[in-house]
């Protein structure tokens, strides 16, 4: 179908734009960005300072730096660099969302539909994301585990996954878990849960049967039974949360529902990572704040369906003034483009410094996912995941021209510019070949052009049954 | 039984909705003491105004650096360096601040969707069947809606809001973001006719669920020629229906027509004497619009306009202005640049095509509308220019630039204050005029701030 001429156009499309090895090995060894102003995320704003770079680490910032005869060198007069962008909740390169079948479905995982040739990741990294917290659906009160990915488009898929990053999972609760269950297909028994009552009980069940389990492996190991337990592939990630093991990353939007899943994660004795868009979190900011739980939130998304008609801008300043760390999220391949604009946002309502509004892209979502001693501000040691912008990048007229991660380009805007013409010489003569031509021109297939998959956030459900 | 689940549903968004009114009406306790109106239509107060030491930016003219903008009856009454301030003026210091034209949003569902999602109640935007060219975005619109107040308290003053679905989906309206009524509102209740312009598409349907094998091309072609003969056909029976209108008029002897309210409606659009709006994106089907103006000489406007730029010269001749969506939109094509629909704005104007910038959302996301234009000013369009496709370019595709999309004289005195460039995410509004009265700058998120922001 329309994935033959996907395919070959995508094909190409990362030999030429994203691909040149050459370009890519040359810089592991040294860079310097030279003269820049520098929005560190963790020590405020530094003027015409340098930064250099050896594999892939932040080894120096200061003035006047040398570099070796053959490092690269960029020229950061009039620009600036910040950490590259990190977006806490995203569903770019998953082939797959939702596993809807069932409402706990903790065995699955994202990392086995992630697909490195997305032409949305080259688009993030043009929008300065460098690393994404990639989750399942939403459509699960437990949904599948999830897999945090720094964006390296052209490289294997193997080289996407973070490495050391903990390993986490999706929970949600409101309406979208709900919807499954109330919306079967003909002949389809509804699934439960269709009540946020629910929902709350599917979660407290496969705790009580998570508990047990861990309970029948402690008496195995301690010896007082002989019978090794079977293996439940369902069990064991929520074992792992209850020993504090994998992070909870839950979606939800009205705040009496975040605090009944925080109540029954005290009742269990663990920790709720984060909660996920909690658009209303702001009601509850001092309860979330008090057990040391993170929010990952829109800017200001609202609206779109009735648990998200209290959400306000404001909510992230009133988290972030109870203490409480905040992440900015798109959700969206579209939305990861302009993340800077939503923390330039957070600055208008409420506001909240610039630095910490920074930070809300950056190094907050690094401790959201547990990267933060790799990634998420300007500090020597750290990965050099960095963007450079033409200008101060809340501006509105600010645009990447650097996204690296390891001190390795994977967009460079002039590169870019540079390409298009033999881009779409390519394509031209792609379109000539005979699998691409018209129908009734003597080709072998009909021509079918290609879409993208339709855009798709929480609420944009009803076409495709996929929940996030 | 998917009956009652959907009786539930609704049972529950009413009780919820009534939650948040409750809210609501605590939230607005707060604020009533220094407002005049309910939550939603506060109507501001009205008088003489004098904004003094401000940077102006008319939009229309130069920038003034320092000077002053006298607000009288609702109208722009003064505006320059150094004018003569009615002794009865409320002064406002506009010491480091700049005034702006309100922003306007050619191409929204403003008020016709409270949620879009998941509460069909309270949403309004799409008729049944495929010919509605007598439905009315003004009967409509809620002028109560929560996002009226959450718009304009982002500098946007006016917006049109037209209904979609369909082939024709009926009429837009233009509305200033301000009133307790339909008709406070309106600027020009009737404006525009939609027409969803026939287009080819291999999507296959929902027939066997979604994903259906996409129909081959040529069909696809076929399916579109057959829709665009069938727009035609109205075209024509319009044009037989107001002929027979006509010859009844002048001869009582013949048979009276019966009057047919859809093909009523049409008779101004299809005699050019009002717009119509065609919603198109692709290069092919922007061809189509522009064969289709050429062929029945009505007043086209081109919504969406993704490869508009690629038809400038058809445009151009057939003065079809564009009014462009698509900023907050990925590229269709994987091998599209990355800043394909960042940059066609920049690309319409260096062709010379008339164009404005536009959010093309059902309301909620309409305040974004600065940024839409800032990121087109991010790449290739300049500030000016940008600035100009929010305010005075929409204003003249909307046919109300004697009124609307600049400071100066004579003009109403729809004017934003604001702490920086009204583009910036970063810049504050601090003074908002709509018909001259000075509105307050809350909103329901405001107001729920209010309420939550010191809970202990």
């Amino acid at each position: 179908m329309k994935k033959i001429t996907t395919l070959f156009l995508t094909i190409l499309f990362i030999a030429t734009v994203s691909g040149s090895s050459v370009y890519a090995q040359a810089q592991k060894n040294e860079v310097l960005i030279r003269n820049a102003t520098i929005l560190t995320a963790s020590r405020g704003t530094l003027q015409n300072t340098d930064i250099l770079i050896q594999n892939g680490k932040i080894t120096k910032i200061g003035t006047n730096l040398k570099a070796s005869a053959n490092a690269i060198v960029f020229d950061g007069t009039g620009k600036f660099v910040t950490p590259g962008i990190i977006d806490a909740h995203s569903h770019t390169m998953l082939d797959a969302i939702n596993e809807i079948s069932s409402s706990v479905t903790s065995m699955t995982n994202v990392r086995d539909v992630l697909n490195p040739t997305d032409i949305s990741i080259y688009r993030a990294l043009a929008g300065g994301v460098t690393t994404a917290n990639l989750l399942h659906g939403s459509a699960n009160p437990i949904g599948g585990q999830n897999t945090v990915v720094r964006y390296k488009f052209g490289r294997p898929v193997e080289e996407f996954v973070f490495p050391g990053a903990p390993p986490g999972i999706k929970f949600a609760l409101g309406e979208n878990p709900k919807r499954i269950g109330s919306n079967p297909q003909p002949g389809q028994t509804p699934r439960y849960p269709i009540t946020r009552m629910g929902t709350m009980e599917v979660i407290r069940d496969a705790f009580i049967r998570a508990r047990d389990y861990k309970q029948s492996w402690d008496d195995f190991r301690a010896k007082k039974t002989r019978v090794q337990p079977r293996r439940n592939l369902e069990l064991e990630p929520l074992v792992e949360i209850l020993e504090g093991k994998r992070l909870v990353h839950a979606h939800g939007y009205r705040s009496d529902e975040h605090l009944n899943l925080l109540l029954i994660a005290d009742e269990f004795g663990f920790k709720i990572q984060t909660l996920q868009h909690a658009l209303e979190a702001y009601k509850i900011a001092p309860e979330i704040a008090k057990r040391g739980t993170a929010a990952s939130v829109f800017a200001d998304s609202w609206s779109y369906k009735l648990e998200a008609y209290d959400s306000i801008p404001y909510n992230a300043a009133i988290l972030w003034k109870n203490g409480v760390n905040v992440s900015i999220n798109s959700d969206s391949d579209e939305r990861a483009r302009r993340l800077n604009l939503d923390a330039a946002k957070i600055m208008k309502y409420g506001g909240v410094p610039e630095e910490e509004a920074l930070k809300m892209i950056t190094l907050n979502p690094a401790k959201q996912l547990g990267i933060d001693k790799q990634t998420g501000s300007v500090d020597i040691g750290k990965d050099a995941d960095l963007v450079i912008w033409t200008a101060h990048p809340f501006s509105v007229y600010s645009r990447p021209e650097i996204t690296m991660i390891e001190g390795t380009v994977y967009f460079d805007r002039g590169r870019d510019v540079l390409q298009r013409a033999e881009i779409a010489k390519e394509r031209e003569a792609l379109e000539k070949l005979d699998v691409n031509k018209a129908p009734g021109s003597g080709a072998t297939q009909p021509r079918v052009p290609s879409e993208r998959r339709i855009e798709e956030r929480d609420e944009a459900d009803l076409v495709n049954g996929g929940n996030h | 039984m998917k009956i009652t689940n959907y009786e539930l549903r609704i049972a529950k968004s009413v009780s919820r909705i009534g939650a948040a009114l409750l809210v609501c009406g605590l939230a607005f306790l707060n604020v009533w003491a220094q407002n005049d109106g309910s939550q939603q239509n506060q109507t501001g107060k009205a008088g003489t105004f004098a904004i003094t030491n401000a940077r102006i930016v008319t939009v229309s003219g130069a920038t003034i650096e320092n000077g002053t903008v006298v607000i009288q009856n609702g109208k722009i009454a003064a505006v320059g360096a150094s004018v003569t301030i009615p002794a009865n003026a409320e002064r406002i210091d506009g010491k480091g601040l700049s005034v702006f034209p309100g922003m306007i949003d050619a191409s929204t569902n403003l008020g016709l969707a409270e949620i879009s999602g998941g509460v069909p109640a309270s949403v309004d935007v799409a008729e049944t069947g495929s010919m509605n060219a007598n439905a009315k975005a003004y009967t409509a619109v809620n002028p109560h809606s929560s996002h009226v107040n959450v718009t304009r308290v982002n500098g946007i003053t006016t917006v049109l809001s037209m209904p979609v679905g369909g082939l024709i989906s009926g009429q837009a309206t233009v509305i200033n973001l301000n009133g307790s009524t339909q008709s406070e509102m309106g600027v020009v209740p009737n404006f525009g006719l939609v027409i969803n312009f026939p287009r080819i598409s291999t999507f296959g349907g929902f027939g066997g669920g979604f994903g259906a094998p996409p129909v081959e091309f040529g069909e696809a072609v076929k399916r579109r020629d057959t829709q665009i003969e069938e727009l035609k056909k109205i075209f024509k029976d319009t044009e037989n229906y107001a002929r027979a209108k006509e010859a009844y008029a002048k001869d009582k002897t013949l048979p009276y027509p019966a009057t047919n309210l859809r093909l009523e409606a049409m008779i101004p659009y299809i005699r050019g004497e009002r717009p119509i709006l065609f919603t198109a994106e692709r290069e092919r089907d922007i061809r189509g619009v522009v064969k289709f103006v050429e062929e029945t000489r009505v007043k086209g406007v081109i919504v969406g306009g993704q490869e508009a730029w690629k038809v400038a010269d058809g445009l151009k001749k057939n003065n079809i202005p564009v009014i462009y969506t698509n900023i907050y939109n990925l590229p269709v094509r994987d091998d599209d640049a990355y800043d394909f629909l960042f940059e066609a704005p920049s690309k319409l104007q260096q062709a010379g095509v008339r164009f404005a910038i536009s959010t093309g959302n059902d309301g909620a996301e309409v305040r974004d509308l600065p940024y839409h234009a800032g990121l087109a000013g991010a790449y290739g369009l300049s500030k000016e220019e940008a600035l100009k496709s929010v305010t005075l370019y929409p204003a003249q595709i909307l046919g109300i630039a004697n009124q609307f999309g600049s400071i100066e004289t004579g003009k109403t005195a729809n004017i934003v204050v604001a702490d920086g460039d009204i583009l910036e995410p970063r810049t504050n509004i601090k003074y908002l005029f709509i018909n001259g009265r000075m509105l307050p700058l809350t909103s329901r998120h405001t107001e729920l701030y209010e309420s939550f922001k010191d809970r202990k």
